[in-house]
């Protein structure tokens, strides 16, 4: 081919792209930095010593697959993704943990739910919530251990103390974890409710603080405002965050309403548990969500309906994880059937 | 008693069916209009059968392999296997190679053209027009490009030719992006 | 203030305007010689009326209209034709067509037929539609439509739109047209009101042109005090500067809040579409005789010393115009990207011989050392691209498709109804050639239809030729069978008569047909 033909068959528009995926990535985490800081200050120094595990061990698995697969290694290594993931899992777990349940959370969530399906763009299932799913089936017990809210605990620990517990299991004399930690709203509303007390009577607990969470309220605002910049940058649409939220807090609302002493208030829906956190940040994930208008509501639907649903009659305290899974199946289905009308489609001649 | 049921219900089903077999009988086979749709109509017969509709009652009825249609290309391979729920296979180098390249159309030399219309009476689709002692001519919006009409059925050397059709804005094709290997 | 509406998506560019508008319009001198394509439009081919050597006159007939949607030729300047050959046109193909070469004499003698009209007011409606579509007038705007094919609507017309948002960067040529002939569009849209007779005109410019409103908004009120009443259904929209506010359909609903139909043209919600450019083309044509033969061109670039908007003759070489323009100093197309049309819809010269032809609004001389190749990501499916779709399509699913040439799943996403805007392509964040995929499924689906049409063809004719093989097989096995029974019967009988007499020979003649049918 001459060298004109090459250049012809360059095609408009000549205007380059104003963004990248870096950027886009980029800013999903300067959108998740003060809830991060605000969960650093209120639950200790585990989070972040999650997050740098999870981080470097995420992007050294990137590497390493992506070196495998023969992709270019620059242009994917820094393109955000790998972090976003890790961050993302990291907040999923408890802050509290060893360190190798992150590295090998990470693991899953590079090496299987991602590369293992076709790397960036082509993964089915989102990365993150797969990896915590594996976890959460392969180590309950540690799952199961979240640190309580600092000004609920006796003697917190210092950053040295906790990176000590992540790396050698071990903690300052005589001080048993069980000091540490505390069951989350969730966890504490489901065992109570197994022990045949009124919601009404649980929910007045301490660790309910005063919207749903001890700690947690405050961490996820901070998500919530982190969000609401994403959108205001036009980095995702308003349609998931909007469907997750209002069907959780619609459905428990409704539940709450009907018998408030078997129901928690949507207050401790939304706030008490990774809600927030889901409508922004997980079920956004551009890879696995709906990508229509229409298709995105149900999508968004689908998972406020079923994290409640799991929460209230499912064996886990919360239920983002799974229903994010499970809603990412019918996104073939959704994206096919919610086409939207062309412009001037000859259906709506009649709205004219 | 329930035997006496069963074999009432039997019975039964079986006029039913034998009802609706004469009923709804689907005249001709389907299948071999869906595969007769899915071959190029090229009518060259490199399949080894008398043109496309022959080779498509030959694999409906497996006695022929899907892989004979040069002219289809893999491509035809892979719809064939498609709807027949076989494996895709590689053509078969025996029924020729599947040409690369523009479409290629028969040319008449008019000047070396002795008028023995052997090219006019094999052309599957009559896109030869000519009398016996005049000189033939191919009618180019017909020609399927099956080269039947080449020698050794042309008695004179080049007088027939291949020739591939002229490009034009109508019929021009962007190039594949993705050929350019600027997509990941 | 009149109500807009707002069309789905579309981008905020930068328009790059100030480059080219600031000088008025300049006329560069002939070039040597004018290469005019005889397919400059939409439609069939015009027909060639002139042979190598003869002598042609600006506005001369040279090629005529060959049918209702085509457009004839009229030669741009006097001179000899040298030839009549293909040459190489303005199309990413880089295939050459039909061309008539003049030779130019630099007298630019005008035809003998050129003349004003004497009062074009009083030319009926028929007379009118005939000589707009004889002086070889097309959409100046990009699509080239022969114009006169749009003007005897089926249905009642509301509005008329005078498109002059030129929403494209770079190009400045509608704009550079508004300042300098403010009333001769607004004469030239009266003239299409007496055609189309809709209820109010609206001329649409872009906010970002706010000195081609007002010259045209003061040509309206000039008009208005020189006693023409009709100026009064005119006004002057100014219109979001938002890209693609300038196609048609867009244009439309920003205006009107009416949607085209689908696959549809939009005379079907009331509404006429033509350009500024189209529009003085018509003033020409009827008040001062004279057909299309020249045009606005934007010659624009970083480094292109006089960028300005040039009245450049029909079928000049672009080499001519980066001539003149200094946009060529070191060596056009080695050192130079051209784009004929804006950077967003345009599309990439195969080299500088090219002429202009009548849909060239613009030339954007881009350095090649500006010209960065990007490596595409994996679309991340952000929707991005959806949600500046002025088509309401999803640019993601159909590059997907796309890229396994599913036909019936692009038919599914509606990939006709893409405009190759290039919104989609500015908004992805993964840098993936969208519109290059659409541009590539569309001509390969074409393709594919056009094979289907063509293997039905083939499988009738196999069957017709085959019927008839049959048919003839048939008569000759009856005429064989006729012809056994016939000897049959005459043995029997010369048996008979053997019997009888017994003295008889017949010669039986074999009488072999061996003729050949087509």
């Amino acid at each position: 081919m001459s060298d004109n033909a090459s250049t012809s068959q360059a095609t408009s528009p000549f205007v380059p792209s104003s963004t990248s995926v870096g950027a886009v990535m980029r800013k999903v985490i300067y959108a998740l930095i003060p809830g991060v800081v605000l969960y650093m200050i209120l639950f200790g120094w585990g989070i972040v010593i999650n997050i740098i595990l999870a981080s470097v061990s995420a992007l050294l698995f990137e590497a390493i697959m992506l070196m495998v697969r023969g992709r270019p290694l620059r242009m994917f290594l820094f393109d955000g993704s790998a972090v976003v993931t890790a961050i993302l899992l990291t907040l999923a777990l408890p802050p509290m943990l060893s360190w190798w349940i992150p590295v090998l959370g990470s693991f899953f969530a590079i090496v299987v739910a991602k590369h293992l399906y076709g790397g960036l763009g082509y993964n089915p299932f989102n990365p993150a919530m797969m990896a915590y799913a594996i976890l959460l089936v392969s180590f309950p017990l540690q799952l199961s251990l979240w640190a309580g809210p600092l000004d609920l605990i006796a003697q917190p620990l210092t950053f040295v103390e906790t990176l000590n517990y992540s790396l050698f299991h071990q903690l300052p004399g005589a001080m048993a974890f069980d000091s540490l930690t505390a069951a989350t709203p969730l966890d504490y509303l489901r065992t109570q409710v197994g022990l045949g007390q009124t919601v009404e009577a649980i929910t007045r607990a301490p660790i309910f603080g005063l919207l749903g969470g001890q700690g947690m309220e405050w961490v996820n605002s901070a998500f919530l405002l982190g969000g609401l910049w994403l959108l205001y940058m036009r980095i995702i649409s308003w349609h998931i965050p909007v469907a997750v939220l209002a069907s959780i807090g619609s459905i428990s609302g409704l539940a709450y309403f009907l018998d408030p002493a078997v129901f928690a208030n949507p207050s401790v829906h939304l706030w008490g548990g990774a809600s927030i956190l889901c409508a922004f940040f997980i079920a956004t994930d551009p890879i696995t969500a709906s990508t229509t208008p229409l298709g995105r509501i149900i999508y968004g639907l689908g998972i406020g309906g079923l994290t409640f649903a799991i929460r209230t009659w499912g064996g886990y305290p919360d239920g983002v994880a799974f229903a994010v899974l499970l809603m990412g199946l019918v996104v073939p289905l959704l994206d096919h059937y919610t086409v939207p009308k062309v412009f001037g489609a000859r259906t709506d001649r009649g709205n004219q | 008693m329930s035997v006496l049921l069963l074999t009432a219900l039997a019975l039964a089903f079986g006029v039913f069916l034998g009802f609706v077999a004469i009923k709804f009988r689907v005249e001709g086979d389907p299948i071999v209009e869906k595969i007769d749709t899915l071959l190029p109509q090229t009518q060259c017969g490199q399949c080894g059968y008398p043109g496309c509709r022959p080779y498509a009652e030959a694999i409906a009825s497996e006695e022929a392999e899907i892989n004979q249609c040069p002219p289809g290309g893999e491509a035809g391979v892979q719809a064939l296997a498609e709807l027949l729920g076989k494996e895709p296979m590689p053509l078969n180098p025996d029924n020729g190679v599947a040409e690369e390249g523009p479409a290629m159309l028969a040319l008449i030399d008019e000047e070396t053209c002795i008028g023995c219309t052997k090219c006019v009476q094999i052309c599957p689709v009559d896109a030869i027009s000519g009398a016996p002692g005049f000189m033939h001519t191919v009618l180019d919006v017909y020609c399927t490009g099956c080269e039947l009409c080449l020698p050794p059925l042309c008695p004179v050397d080049d007088c027939i030719i291949m020739v591939p059709v002229e490009a034009n804005i109508r019929t021009w094709k962007w190039s594949n992006p993705e050929a350019v290997g600027a997509v990941l | 203030m009149n109500k807009l509406w707002r069309f789905n998506g579309g981008v905020k560019l930068s328009g790059f305007k100030s480059l080219s508008n600031a000088a008025g319009v300049k006329r560069p001198p002939l070039p040597k010689r004018l290469y005019l394509p005889l397919q400059q439009h939409i439609g069939a081919p015009a027909e060639a009326l002139v042979e190598v050597g003869d002598k042609v006159y600006k506005g001369q007939l040279i090629a005529a209209s060959s049918s209702f949607i085509s457009a004839p030729v009229h030669a741009s300047s006097s001179g000899t034709v040298v030839e009549l050959k293909k040459h190489i046109i303005a199309h990413p193909s880089g295939i050459a067509e039909d061309c008539i070469v003049i030779e130019t004499d630099g007298k630019d003698e005008w035809h003998s037929s050129i003349s004003a009209l004497s009062n074009p007011d009083a030319l009926d409606l028929d007379e009118l539609r005939s000589r707009i579509s004889e002086a070889g007038v097309v959409g100046l705007g990009g699509a080239v439509f022969p114009s006169g094919a749009k003007l005897k609507p089926t249905r009642s017309i509301d509005t008329l739109v005078i498109n002059g948002a030129e929403c494209e960067p770079y190009i400045t040529c509608d704009d550079r047209l508004m300042r300098t002939r403010p009333r001769e569009i607004i004469r030239g849209l009266l003239l299409l009101r007496r055609l189309v007779n809709p209820t109010e005109c609206i001329i649409a410019v872009e906010d970002n042109k706010p000195e081609a409103v007002q010259h045209l908004r003061r040509a309206i009120d000039e008009l208005k005090s020189e006693g023409i009443g009709s100026v009064s259904t005119v006004r002057v929209v100014a219109v979001p500067t938002l890209f693609p506010a300038g196609g048609e359909k867009q244009l439309i609903k920003v205006l009107t809040g009416k949607a085209v139909p689908q696959r549809g043209l939009p005379y079907e919600v009331g509404v006429v579409c033509l350009n500024v450019g189209t529009t003085a083309a018509v003033y020409d044509a009827i008040y001062e005789g004279k057909p299309l033969i020249s045009r606005l061109v934007t010659i624009t670039g970083p480094n292109v010393k006089h960028a300005a908007n040039y009245e450049v003759p029909i079928g000049t070489p672009v080499q001519h115009m980066l001539d003149i323009a200094g946009a060529d100093d070191t060596g056009g197309g080695e050192q130079n990207r051209l784009i004929m049309g804006g950077p967003m819809m345009g599309h990439v010269l195969p080299n500088a011989q090219v002429p202009v032809v009548k849909a060239t609004n613009c030339i954007l001389v881009e350095p090649k050392a500006d010209v960065v190749p990007t490596t595409a990501m994996p679309c991340i499916r952000c929707g991005s691209c959806a949600d500046v779709c002025p088509m309401h399509l999803l640019p993601q699913q159909l590059y997907w498709h796309a890229r396994g040439k599913a036909f019936d799943k692009l038919d599914h996403h509606n990939l006709a109804d893409c405009i190759e805007c290039g919104c989609c392509a500015v908004a992805c964040p993964s840098k993936i050639p969208l519109v290059h995929y659409f541009r590539f499924a569309k001509t390969e689906k074409k393709e594919f239809d056009a094979k289907a049409i063509f293997a039905d063809q083939s499988r009738v004719r196999m069957q017709i030729r085959e019927a008839r093989i049959a048919q003839r097989e048939r008569e000759l096995e009856e005429r064989k069978a006729k012809r056994k029974a016939d000897r049959l019967k005459k043995k029997k009988a010369k048996a008979a008569a053997a019997a009888a007499s017994a003295n008889a020979s017949v010669d039986d003649q074999d009488q072999a047909s061996n003729g050949v049918s087509v």
